[in-house]
């Protein structure tokens, strides 16, 4: 990376992540104004344009792609009419070990005076748990489920290839051709469709303004500095400015910029979750590139600096602080923009091109928090392609992520896009699958399978609140056979189920009508042709997804259930509610065959695998094809962010042996320490599941930097992801064992006997390899591949 | 098909005992007793006990168990009297920590096949298969033959890892369902060899002379265990003796002190030597003498 970048990338490192109220203020101001005088839909559009207008502008000294949500990189905007943080919520961001933010007195003083006495009781927040039922408010306590929407708002989505190929003037036009030819005789939503379409022009001209006011600044420091290299940049970036984000860009240079402004549009209009991504940049950015190459305008190493740029501006936008449970299940500064590299072209063709490479050498020289990466690996991409992509992933930093390019198209088809459409999409946030630019896809909530079975053990009570949460399904010990608890175990899936898709229809009814999205709208199909709004169901698809949390101890309590209960009799099911009753103290012998003597999954046994499968088709069945409030569908996806910890916190000892209070294993990731032979026994038990019958599932891998040394092993990983891919899976990431780790798994042993590391030319568990060849293990583990 | 062998460890996903994505197959007993063993639980062609102090809390669950009194704690590590034990596994099922086991377990092919291919799909993906190791795979003949031919009906690339000392027979037997032979050197002094392996090593010699005339697939390891191999001497009578038959390529296998553990978990402490590990240099050194006359060689045997 050249100078500017290293810079650039430095700042941005170096920027403490702090509080602003700019955005709040003007939002406030707005409502003050208008609410109740216009529609709605008006109403928001106002706000962006009140933004858009009077936002405080930023151009970093060495910038080159311009724009920021607050008023410099890591300012952070607020969202009162979401979220209304109280001044305990801002003493404890500014004071919290993990995940800080800055809050200064005048933040506070402002947040007391202003916002805190209008929004308080109007927050979304605020309205959605008060419209909550009891059975939903006692499920939420409990921690059978979260709910995404009670302070960030649905968004979920990915751009498409259209901005590159018109501006916002030509969105606009398209906007007032659709108002033009509404029939407002016979249409009865025709003022609606008149409100929310007219709400989308205004957002066109805002987001105009807001590419001219930044043209005139970059015009004002061009005529203001001495230094005529900064000053040929300055006049670039107005010139890039007064042709985007009006019209569309002409120049690789250009299309970035629009991407960007789009971004920043979309949240500061609102606080989404997962923030915004560009999708296919690979495939939107080429004919750019091709185009500015031939012409001799643009180098591949400009062509980087660029791409480095845009790296930066994602990292400059931490992700808005959340509170309570959001906080515990999403702890991270990520807002989970990603980029998609590779994958399939619409015509269903070899997506990877010359782009595709720039991005990955972008990717692994950035090392930033945001944005991620992923590659999207079709069986018509070369394998170089994914070898590239292994390379830098087993430099251990988590980035990218692997994702399965023709089982997503499946997914996507599954689900009822058209073959193009599905082409086209991808995966976002973790691992969601989504139609890029055409799509809702929302998280509704992650939904915590091992506090269900918890509740079924107990007759529909919560042990640790003594609280009647489900119907009677019966006492454990009554059932006398497995398929009888398990028959007990769907009913109380299918009671929580619908407690959270009843609370789920009235947030989406609450954000459809309250809280439109006119700029985001403009920018997902067919938003503008139907008149309707992202949050209303104006997009081509809408899908709700419910998040399932702790898949393999479900699977494995299954087991212990099945086998030692009800085919061995090994102990009986008051035995085992007294071990788990006293967190297993004392029930050794019990605890013995629980953890030794029972299939688990992740180890490629089909007794495991198959009560996985059971349990996972019937969550599926329990959720999948019901209807959501917007013409789509219910689905699920498998993925925890960080919310395995906290729904492991809410549940007593489990019969997988897990103590009271431990985290969940994450995604379909197999409990920890349970897998035993190695990653392609873990493939092939999480390959079990029907991942086509999802919208995505998450599954992490570990290995130690040895294990990954060496051109052989590198081969093999590739081999390893394309493998599992067609087998099914949809989503794989690598972990690469640090010593730090090694050093836990020396002290406790017990719970890392599935750490295989490289000695020599052999591999062995570490457990089994004395302490001095772990301490030399450890030491050269250290000193990392690099 | 019912002939069975005893194995001691199906390993998956090994990158290093031939091409692609391979599972290991290691068969128990071996003609040789090398000092410097770092399979040291293949050694012998029977069952015994292996434990992992490692994970011994010294519960002494074991103890009360054990119906023969094999099982000990002394200084709050596990013991066991191998004159005593008599492979019940009595103690291996109530172990809390699962820090014991029987060490070789009788499979017939049939169940080792459902076992090998349930990883299809990745031999298929990278070209990878079946690598039979030890102990000495030629030593459970019929087993291993059978085993190799289901391999191939599968479709799958087979390696066999050997350290040569079996009837000239054997080869012949398996050469037709045999893709890749890694084919095991140490020393070229017959006294010297006796000496650090328990046996001459002139049948390892003529057969690997007799192989190069039926396959040039054929990798040469050699562990370079220092002070015992690694000396110029032997090492330049290794690269005469090459140059004179067809082969692949010479892998050198740095010594490393794994077998010491295991010696102990065996209840065998003393069943090996521990030697110093050679340095990276070294290592390197030793290859350029290989590659300078015209042997390709690397260290660590992963290309």
């Amino acid at each position: 990376m050249n100078e500017r970048v290293q810079r650039l990338r430095e700042e941005s490192l170096a920027a403490v992540p702090h509080i602003t109220l700019e955005r709040a203020l003007l939002v406030d101001a707005t409502y003050k104004q208008h609410q109740g005088t216009v529609a709605v839909p008006i109403l928001r559009a106002l706000v962006f344009q009140s933004l858009m207008e009077n936002k405080r502008l930023w151009i970093g000294p060495h910038e080159l792609i311009v724009g920021e949500r607050g008023e410099r990189p890591a300012a952070t905007s607020t969202y009162p009419e979401l979220c209304c943080h109280t001044l305990a919520d801002f003493e404890i961001m500014d004071a919290r070990e993990k995940i800080p933010f800055k809050v200064d007195g005048d933040v506070r003083r402002l947040q007391q005076e202003r916002i805190i006495p209008y929004w308080s009781e109007r927050s979304m927040r605020e309205r959605i748990l008060r419209e909550m039922t009891p059975d939903w408010q006692d499920c939420y306590t409990a921690g059978i489920f979260t709910e995404f929407m009670e302070q960030r708002g649905p968004g979920h989505t990915v751009g498409d290839g259209k901005i590159y190929q018109k501006g916002f003037a030509g969105f606009k036009a398209d906007i007032l051709a659709r108002l033009e030819a509404l029939d407002l005789q016979n249409d009865p939503e025709a003022l609606e469709r008149q409100a929310q379409l007219e709400a989308m022009a205004i957002c066109c001209d805002a987001i105009m303004t807001l590419g001219r006011r930044y043209a005139r600044l970059a015009t004002e420091m061009a005529d203001d500095t001495d230094d005529p290299r900064r000053k040929t940049e300055l006049l670039a970036i107005a010139r890039t400015c007064r042709q985007v984000p009006e019209n569309a860009p002409r120049t690789f240079a250009e299309a970035l910029q629009m991407y960007w402004f789009v971004h920043v549009g979309v949240i500061s209009e609102m606080n989404n979750w997962d923030s915004f991504s560009p999708g296919r940049l690979d495939q939107h950015l080429l004919p750019f590139y091709e185009r500015d190459v031939a012409e001799g305008a643009l180098t591949r190493e400009q062509a980087r600096e660029w791409l480095q740029c845009l790296w930066i501006k994602f990292n400059n936008q931490p992700a808005p602080p959340k509170v309570g449970v959001t906080l515990k299940e999403s702890s991270t500064y990520t807002d989970f923009a990603i980029i998609n590299s590779g994958g399939l072209t619409s015509a269903g063709l070899d997506g990877v091109n010359d782009v595709t490479w720039l991005v990955l050498e972008v990717v692994d020289e950035m090392r930033l928090l945001q944005p991620s990466a992923n590659v999207q690996i079709s069986r018509k991409n070369p394998q170089a392609f994914v070898r590239r992509a292994c390379e830098i992933a087993r430099k251990g930093w988590g980035q990218p992520s692997f994702f399965n390019a023709d089982g997503v198209v499946e997914q996507l088809l599954r689900m009822g896009k058209s073959l193009e459409d599905a082409r086209c999409g991808g995966t976002s946030g973790c691992v969601e699958t989504g139609a890029f630019g055409k799509e809702a896809y929302i998280l509704t909530g992650y939904f915590n399978l091992p506090k269900i079975l918890e509740i079924t053990l107990h007759d529909g009570r919560d042990p640790s609140t003594d609280k009647q949460l489900g119907p009677r399904t019966g006492r454990a010990d009554s059932f006398g056979a497995f398929d009888e608890f398990f028959a007990a175990f769907v009913s109380q899936l299918e009671h929580f189920a619908e407690i959270k898709i009843q609370g789920n229809n009235v947030i989406e009814d609450l954000y459809a009508r309250r809280m439109p999205v006119p700029f985001l709208s403009i920018v997902i199909d067919d938003c503008i042709e139907r008149g309707t709004d992202y949050n209303a169901g104006g997009a081509r698809y809408n899908t709700s997804y419910v998040q399932g949390v702790g898949i393999a101890s479900l699977a494995d309590s299954l087991a212990v259930i099945k086998k030692h209960i009800y085919e061995e009799e090994n102990f009986s099911m008051g035995e085992l509610l007294t071990a788990l009753a006293e967190d297993f103290q004392g029930h050794d012998a019990l605890t013995n065959l629980i953890a030794n003597h029972t299939p688990k999954y992740g180890n490629d046994d089909d007794y495991a695998d198959d009560l996985m499968q059971q349990a996972f088709n019937a969550y599926h069945r329990t959720i999948d094809g019901r209807p959501n409030s917007k013409g789509g569908c219910y689905r699920i996806n498998m993925l925890p962010t960080t919310c395995h910890v906290y729904f492991g916190s809410v549940i007593g000892a489990l019969p997988d042996g897990r103590r009271a209070g431990q985290p969940l294993p994450e995604g379909i990731s197999p409990n920890k320490g349970a897998d035993r032979f190695g990653p392609t026994a873990v493939l092939k038990s999480a390959a079990k599941m029907d991942h086509l019958k999802t919208g995505g599932t998450l599954l992490n891998q570990k290995f130690t930097p040895t294990a990954l040394a060496g051109d052989k092993a590198l081969d093999n990983l590739a081999h390893l992801v394309r493998g599992y891919f067609q087998l099914g899976g949809h989503h794989i990431q690598f972990n690469v064992v640090d010593g730090q780790t090694l050093r836990k798994a020396q002290n406790h042993p017990e719970q890392h006997r599935d750490l295989i590391v490289r000695v020599a030319g052999y591999s062995d568990h570490f457990n089994n390899l004395d302490r001095v060849l772990q301490d030399e293990i450890i030491a050269r583990t250290e000193q990392g591949l690099d | 098909m019912a002939t069975s062998g005893l194995i001691f460890n199906i390993q998956k996903y090994c990158s290093h005992d031939g091409p692609g994505i391979r599972t290991t197959v290691f068969c128990k007993g071996c003609p040789l007793a090398c000092n410097w063993c770092h399979n040291l639980e293949g050694r012998s062609n029977a069952p015994e006990p292996l434990l992992s102090p490692a994970l011994c809390t010294g519960c002494g669950a074991c103890l009360t168990t054990c119906p023969t009194g094999a099982a000990s704690l002394q200084n709050g590590r596990p013991v066991i009297d191998l004159s005593r034990c008599n492979l019940c596994g009595k103690c291996v099922a109530a172990c809390p920590q699962d820090g014991r086991q029987i060490c070789g377990q009788e499979v017939t092919v049939d169940q080792l096949m459902t076992e090998l291919l349930k990883d299809q799909v990745f031999y298929d993906q990278s070209g990878g298969g079946i690598t039979f190791s030890g102990g000495e795979a030629m030593a459970q003949l019929s087993f291993l033959s059978e085993a190799l031919t289901a391999c191939k009906q599968a479709s799958l690339h087979t390696a066999v890892d050997t350290c040569g000392h079996v009837p000239w027979t054997s080869f012949t037997e398996i050469l037709p369902w045999t893709d890749l032979f890694l084919y095991d050197l140490k020393l070229m002094d017959p006294l010297r060899h006796q000496e650090a392996t328990g046996v001459s090593n002139e049948l390892i010699l003529d057969n690997l002379r007799l192989l190069a005339d039926h396959t040039d697939r054929i990798t040469i390891r050699i562990p370079i265990i220092p002070t015992v191999n690694d000396d110029l001497d032997n090492v330049r009578q290794l690269i005469s003796y090459l140059k004179g038959i067809r082969f692949g390529d010479v892998h050198l296998l740095p010594y490393h002190p794994l077998g010491r553990g295991k010696a102990a978990r065996l209840g065998r402490p003393n069943g090996i030597e521990t030697f110093p590990s050679p340095a990276a240099a070294d290592m390197q050194r030793l290859a350029e003498l290989f590659t300078g006359e015209g042997i390709p060689a690397l260290v660590g045997g992963v290309a």
